[in-house]
């Protein structure tokens, strides 16, 4: 309770001030709208339903990244990671390769595939592949050797190996990558929108702006807060941190 | 040993040649097509080009010097609020939790506000890095003077250290190696603003470069500037590590 209240009290005591000293005249910045408006504005977008679509379709821009990433990531994380040699030869052309900004590919994504989700989801991708690239590699390297000389012995198929062993021990680490890449991919997707893409919450964001309509500017970035907050926040209950059976209690 | 070292490492490079030898095969037989696909070499010697006669300069240079201010910013802003926020319980207690609901805000979405308020402006460009770019320095320097062993704290307290000196000689270099890894993530962070505020605001750089070369269906030029991008972005993090490893030389002595 005496936490709330200490988390609290700065942002009330802020927005307080703002209000009480736009109203009084006292402080008159055309582009800073009241606490109060922003709130009326924000109210009035989510009734309307149009901030709930445009929310929707960022969310569906960056889960089809994400999925795109999680696939390609896993798989090829997978072989290098089974084998040191792919690591090494595959190695630099993917140094090489990772230091450039996922943004750097919007026009190169417009190019090829025009507006819309494609183009999106595509970028998203890129940015979203090396978190999972990287953690599934050192996942699959740090599976108990014994396990793969068991699937030896078996004379598993690849794909039986991959769903039985490799996938269930390395799944923890894996998820890791996965974490991170999950906001990668909000924040990406968003700024895809905000430069070219014409959907989701990045182009109603600048289109509020555009139009002067700078309450429900605001109102849409306390918006991307609370939704960023909360997808944070769900990240960090499903953490899944119990250690599985195949690491020998080890995470 | 060295001799697989060798065979490796050749077969590293033969592996990357050999996918722009495909790219550039298709290329050439218009298996795929040259406006969205152009072969690598011709990329290639179009930015040579450039680089020989001077044109690829000016937005490097407009590029990387908007970066590096954008990260000083957020870089001392960024320790000195941490140090204050960090070292005391009540700022702790009483801020932290604003600074979490503001973080996940992707940094881009306050271009349409500062754009508001400064204009399609350097200014602009540089604020929008400054905010993006402050939360992983902010936030590993919070955790590295927050987690500044007892220990030290009591010995300090036993030399009746003054609080200048205890930030110096005991704070600093307790909370350096945490704040350095922040400062690295910034750093790419700001490669990452400068190029998208460049491409919003059209303001002169690699950003505005590529984004114009694709509406004039350029596509050469597009590759340049990404190759450009990547050799920015791996050489100033490589540039970074090497300067963590000599600042914290003190920690692993025998290596």
């Amino acid at each position: 309770m005496q936490r709330l209240f200490r988390a609290l009290i700065v942002p009330v005591l802020i927005l307080l001030v703002w209000e009480i000293s736009s109203r009084t005249g006292f402080l008159t910045i055309e582009y800073l709208s009241r606490p109060s408006d922003i709130l009326r504005a924000g109210l009035g977008a989510l009734l309307d339903g149009s901030l709930l679509l445009a929310t929707w379709q960022t969310f569906e821009a960056a889960f089809f990244g994400l999925f795109i990433a999680i696939v390609i990531g896993i798989l090829t994380g997978t072989i290098l990671g089974l084998s040191l040699t792919a690591e090494r030869v595959a190695g630099p052309t993917i140094e090489a390769l990772r230091p450039i900004p996922a943004v750097a590919f919007i026009p190169l994504s417009l190019l090829l595939f025009g507006f819309g989700l494609p183009m999106e989801g595509a970028v998203v991708a890129y940015a979203c592949v090396w978190p999972i690239l990287i953690a599934t590699i050192g996942a699959v390297r740090g599976i108990e050797p014994r396990l793969l000389e068991v699937a030896r012995v078996l004379e598993l198929s690849f794909a039986t190996r991959l769903r039985k062993i490799i996938l269930p021990a390395a799944l923890s680490r894996i998820n890791v990558g996965v974490r991170v890449a999950v906001g990668f991919a909000l924040v990406v997707a968003v700024t895809v929108e905000i430069i070219v893409n014409p959907r989701g919450l990045g182009y109603s964001l600048i289109l509020a702006q555009q139009s002067l309509r700078v309450d429900l500017m605001y109102a849409q970035l306390l918006w991307l807060c609370i939704v960023g907050y909360a997808i944070n926040a769900l990240l960090r209950t499903v953490r899944m941190s119990q250690p599985s059976a195949f690491t020998g209690g080890r995470v | 040993m060295k001799r697989q070292a060798i065979v490796l490492n050749v077969s590293a490079a033969l592996f990357a040649l050999g996918l722009l030898a495909i790219w550039q095969a298709l290329a050439e037989m218009r298996v795929i097509s040259p406006v969205f696909f152009p072969a690598p070499s011709r990329a290639i010697s179009e930015l040579v080009e450039r680089l020989a006669d001077g044109s690829a300069y000016p937005p490097i240079l407009a590029t990387c010097t908007r970066m590096l201010f954008g990260w000083l910013c957020a870089s001392i802003l960024g320790v000195v609020l941490g140090a204050v926020i960090g070292s005391s319980r009540i700022g702790r207690d009483y801020l932290e939790p604003m600074l979490e609901f503001v973080r996940p805000l992707p940094a881009s979405a306050i271009i349409p506000v500062a754009i508001l308020f400064l204009g399609l402006t350097n200014q602009m460009s540089v604020a929008v890095i400054a905010f993006g770019a402050i939360w992983p320095v902010l936030l590993s320097s919070v955790y590295g003077f927050s987690s500044i062993q007892g220990r030290l704290q009591e010995v300090s307290a036993v030399l009746g250290l003054s609080r200048i000196e205890y930030l110096r000689k005991i704070a600093i270099p307790s909370a350096m190696p945490d704040i350095l890894s922040g400062i690295r993530v910034s750093l790419a962070i700001s490669l990452i603003l400068a190029v998208v505020t460049e491409m919003q605001a059209s303001l002169p750089g690699i950003g505005r470069d590529i984004f114009m070369a694709q509406r004039s269906f350029r596509s050469v030029d597009l590759y340049g500037g990404l190759i450009v991008l990547g050799v920015i972005g791996f050489t100033v993090n490589y540039a970074l590590v090497a300067f963590e490893k000599r600042v914290l030389r003190w920690r692993n002595p025998y290596s």
